[in-house]
C-alpha cells in the first residue's frame, strides 16, 4: 500500500478499534515527545504500555516499564515504534513472534521503514509511518483545529468538551480524502532519493 | 462513511467552524477574553510545555482565531496557519523563523510599496537584508542567490499594476537553492490563485483585503503548505535546534508538516506580540463566507470598467491581466482562469495633473489608501503608497507618475463606468 499518504478512513479505523497500545520508546523525561504522546492517548482511553529496557523498575504515568514485547504478557493491539528508522526492523521482528501478534504497527513521525513496513504486512497486520498517533487523534477529533491546523474535516453537529480519560468522536467528513496534496508530495519527493 | 470532495465554496463556509459545545450557536462566537483558566497546574504546564492542544492567552491563540487560521489553511490547501494583527505583522513574523542578521532574502521587484518599505528600511535594522529580482525575468532571481540567501518573496497578483506572476519557474529557482518560497497571496486569495499548488511553501496575506472583503478589518495571515524540510543542512535553527524556552524541544522533530506555522506561532507571535483581536477575527471570518461570490463579482466588474478604459480617448494605457491584450493575459490565463484579480492600474494622456484631477472629480469611487473593499476605491500610487520611491523606483515598481490605481467593487458596473466617465470628461 501507498505510505505517503494516508486515506482518514485508514487513520480514523485504527485509532477507533485499537484499545491496547504498548510504546516502544517512550521516556519518562517529561519534555521528549514520546511522554507527552503517551500521556494524551492515555487521557484519551487508550491502555497504554511503556516500553524501554533503560527504565525497567520505574513507570510512566503508573503503568511499569517493561523491557520487551514479550515482557508484556498480554495481547496488544498496536506497537507504536518511537525510535529512529534504523532501529525500527528489530522491533518488527519481535512483534512478529508474539502470539497473537498486534494487530498495527505504527512508526512515528520522522520514522520510516520500508522493508519493514512490508514484512509486517505480509503477516497481515496494518502499518502507518511518519505519523503521530497524538496528533491524528488530535486531528481527526479536530481538538487540534485549537492550534490552527487543518484538520482537513467538517462537521455541523456541536462540538464535544474534552475531559480527560473522554474518547472523541473521528467520525467526522473528511475534506479531499485526508490528504493535504502539496504536502503529501512534498513527503513523497523526501522520501525518493533523488 | 464515505469522504468526497467538499468545494471551495463549502469550505469558505465551514472549514473550521463547528456549532460551539457549550451553548450550541451555530455561528462561531467571538471569545473576547484575554485568558483561559487551566484545569490544574499540571494542565498549565502541559500547555506551556506545548505538549498538549488547548487556549492560554489570545496573544498565543484564540478560539474564534483559531477557526479563522483553519479556514484559510482549509482554503489555501495547507497544513496549518496562523493569524496576526495585519499583512505586515505576518510578514515579520514569517521571516524571523528563516533569516538571522546578516543574512539575505530576495524579494520580486513588483510589490505592495508597504511592503518595499518594510523590507528596504525596516528590516535592514534587523541585519535582513533584501535583494531584489524582476518577476518577469527569472534569471535575476538565480543571480541573486548567494550563500546567505534564506528564502524568496513574490506576491501573486503584484500591486499595483495587478501584473501576474509566474509562480512555478520561481518555485523552481527556490527548490534548487534550498529555500523556501513565500507568496503573498492577498490580491488573487484562493479562490483565484493557490500558490501551494504552483510550488509555494509558505503563503502570507493581508486579510484587510477581499478575504474580509468589507474595508472594516486589519487582518494578516500565514499559511504553512507543509512542504518544506526545515531540518535540512541547519540553515534554519528556530526550527531544527532544540528551543531553550521550551524544554528543547525541536519544532519541525515534534510537529513535522506543520512546524512552520507552529514555529510563528510559539516564537515569533508569541514573542514579538501582533495579535489578531478576536472580534477582527470573527469580521473577517462573515467574510470570506461569501469570498467565492464577491471575487466573482469583482473579477466581472473590473474587466466591464477595463474594457472601457481601454476604449476611452483620455486614457493613454491600462494594465489588467484579464485583458486580452495586456502583457500578462497569458500568465492569467493559466494562473487566475476564474479571473484575473480587480486591482489594477492605467494611465492617463494628461499625466499626472490629469491623474489628480480625476482622483478629485470622482462621485462614487472613494479616494483612499486600500484595496479589496466591496466599495471601489481609487489612488494615484506616486502621491500616495509608493511616494517613498524615487522616480526611478516608482516606474520599476508600475506607479509612474501618470498612473492611477483601481480596485474594483461590487456595486452595478454600469454606475461605475459612469463614474469614471464623467470624471474623464470633466
Amino acid at each position: 500500500m501507498n505510505h505517503d499518504a494516508y486515506d482518514d478512513n485508514y487513520i480514523r479505523g485504527i485509532l477507533n478499534s485499537v484499545k491496547s497500545i504498548a510504546m516502544v520508546g517512550a521516556s519518562p523525561v517529561n519534555v521528549r515527545p514520546s511522554y507527552f504522546a503517551f500521556k494524551y492517548l492515555a487521557q484519551r482511553g487508550y491502555d497504554m504500555i511503556p516500553v524501554n529496557p533503560g527504565h525497567v523498575g520505574k513507570s510512566l504515568l503508573g503503568k511499569p516499564f517493561v523491557a520487551s514485547l514479550a515482557d508484556i504478557g498480554h495481547p496488544v493491539d498496536m506497537i507504536d515504534i518511537f525510535r529512529n528508522s534504523s532501529h525500527i526492523m528489530p522491533v518488527v521482528d519481535e512483534a512478529l513472534t508474539l502470539s497473537p501478534p498486534p494487530k498495527v504497527i505504527w512508526m512515528q513521525l520522522g520514522a520510516r521503514d520500508d522493508a519493514a513496513a512490508e514484512k509486517a504486512e505480509a503477516a497481515g497486520l496494518k502499518v502507518v509511518m511518519n505519523r503521530c498517533p497524538k496528533i491524528e487523534y488530535g486531528r481527526l477529533s479536530s481538538e487540534i483545529s485549537w492550534m490552527g491546523v487543518n484538520s482537513r474535516t467538517l462537521s455541523s453537529k456541536r462540538a464535544p468538551i474534552p475531559t480527560q480519560g473522554m474518547r472523541l468522536s473521528l467520525n467526522r467528513m473528511s475534506v479531499g480524502g485526508g490528504a493535504t496534496a502539496a504536502s503529501d508530495r512534498a513527503a513523497k519527493n523526501k522520501s525518493e532519493p533523488t | 462513511m464515505t469522504d468526497r470532495l467538499p468545494g471551495f465554496s463549502t469550505l469558505a463556509v465551514h472549514a473550521g467552524a463547528q456549532p460551539d459545545p457549550t451553548t450550541g450557536a451555530r455561528v462561531t462566537p467571538i471569545y473576547q477574553t484575554t485568558s483561559f483558566v487551566f484545569n490544574d497546574a499540571d494542565h498549565a504546564a502541559s500547555l506551556f510545555g506545548l505538549q498538549a492542544f488547548g487556549n492560554i492567552y489570545t496573544r498565543i491563540g484564540n478560539p474564534t482565531t483559531a477557526v479563522l487560521e483553519e479556514r484559510i489553511a482549509a482554503l489555501e490547501g495547507g497544513t496549518a496557519a496562523l493569524a496576526v494583527a495585519s499583512g505586515h505583522a505576518a510578514q515579520v513574523v514569517v521571516l524571523q523563523q528563516l533569516l538571522m542578521p546578516g543574512d539575505e532574502f530576495i524579494a520580486a521587484r513588483k510589490l505592495y510599496g508597504g511592503s518595499i518599505n518594510q523590507f528596504t528600511h525596516a528590516f535592514k535594522s534587523f541585519g535582513w537584508n533584501v535583494a531584489w529580482a524582476d518577476p518577469d525575468d527569472i534569471a535575476s532571481f538565480e543571480r541573486a542567490v548567494t550563500p546567505r540567501t534564506k528564502a524568496i518573496f513574490i506576491e501573486s497578483i503584484a500591486n499595483p499594476a495587478g501584473s501576474i506572476t509566474d509562480i512555478e519557474p520561481i518555485a523552481e529557482v527556490a527548490r534548487k537553492a534550498g529555500v523556501p518560497l513565500i507568496v503573498d497571496n492577498t490580491l488573487a486569495t484562493p479562490y483565484l490563485i493557490r500558490p501551494i499548488d504552483h510550488g509555494a511553501d509558505i503563503v502570507v496575506h493581508s486579510l484587510t483585503k477581499f478575504l474580509g472583503g468589507h474595508g472594516n478589518s486589519l487582518g494578516g495571515i500565514i499559511v504553512d503548505g507543509g512542504t518544506f524540510d526545515w531540518s535540512k543542512d541547519n540553515k534554519y535553527p528556530m526550527l531544527s535546534e532544540p528551543r531553550p524556552e521550551y524544554h528543547g524541544i525541536r519544532i519541525q522533530e515534534t510537529f513535522g508538516n506543520f512546524a512552520f506555522a507552529i514555529a510563528c506561532r510559539v516564537l515569533g507571535l508569541r514573542d514579538l506580540g501582533p495579535a489578531l483581536s478576536p472580534f477582527n477575527a470573527f469580521m473577517i471570518l462573515t467574510g470570506i463566507e461569501t469570498l467565492p461570490l464577491r471575487m466573482q463579482k469583482h473579477c466581472e466588474n473590473a474587466k466591464a470598467v477595463a474594457e472601457f478604459l481601454a476604449g476611452h480617448s483620455a486614457v493613454a494605457s491600462v494594465n489588467y491581466a484579464g485583458l486580452a491584450s495586456d502583457k500578462y493575459n497569458k500568465l492569467a490565463r493559466k494562473y487566475a482562469p476564474k479571473g484575473a484579480g480587480a486591482v489594477f492600474t492605467f494611465s492617463l494622456r494628461g499625466g499626472y495633473d490629469a491623474g489628480v484631477n480625476l482622483v478629485s472629480n470622482l462621485k462614487l469611487f472613494s479616494h483612499l489608501a486600500n484595496v479589496g473593499d466591496t466599495r471601489s476605491l481609487v489612488i494615484h500610487p506616486a502621491s500616495t503608497t509608493h511616494s517613498q520611491l524615487d522616480d526611478a523606483a516608482k516606474v520599476r515598481s508600475g506607479a509612474a507618475p501618470d498612473v492611477v490605481r483601481l480596485s474594483i467593487g461590487i456595486e452595478d458596473k454600469e454606475d461605475l463606468i459612469a463614474d469614471l466617465e464623467q470624471a474623464l470628461g470633466a
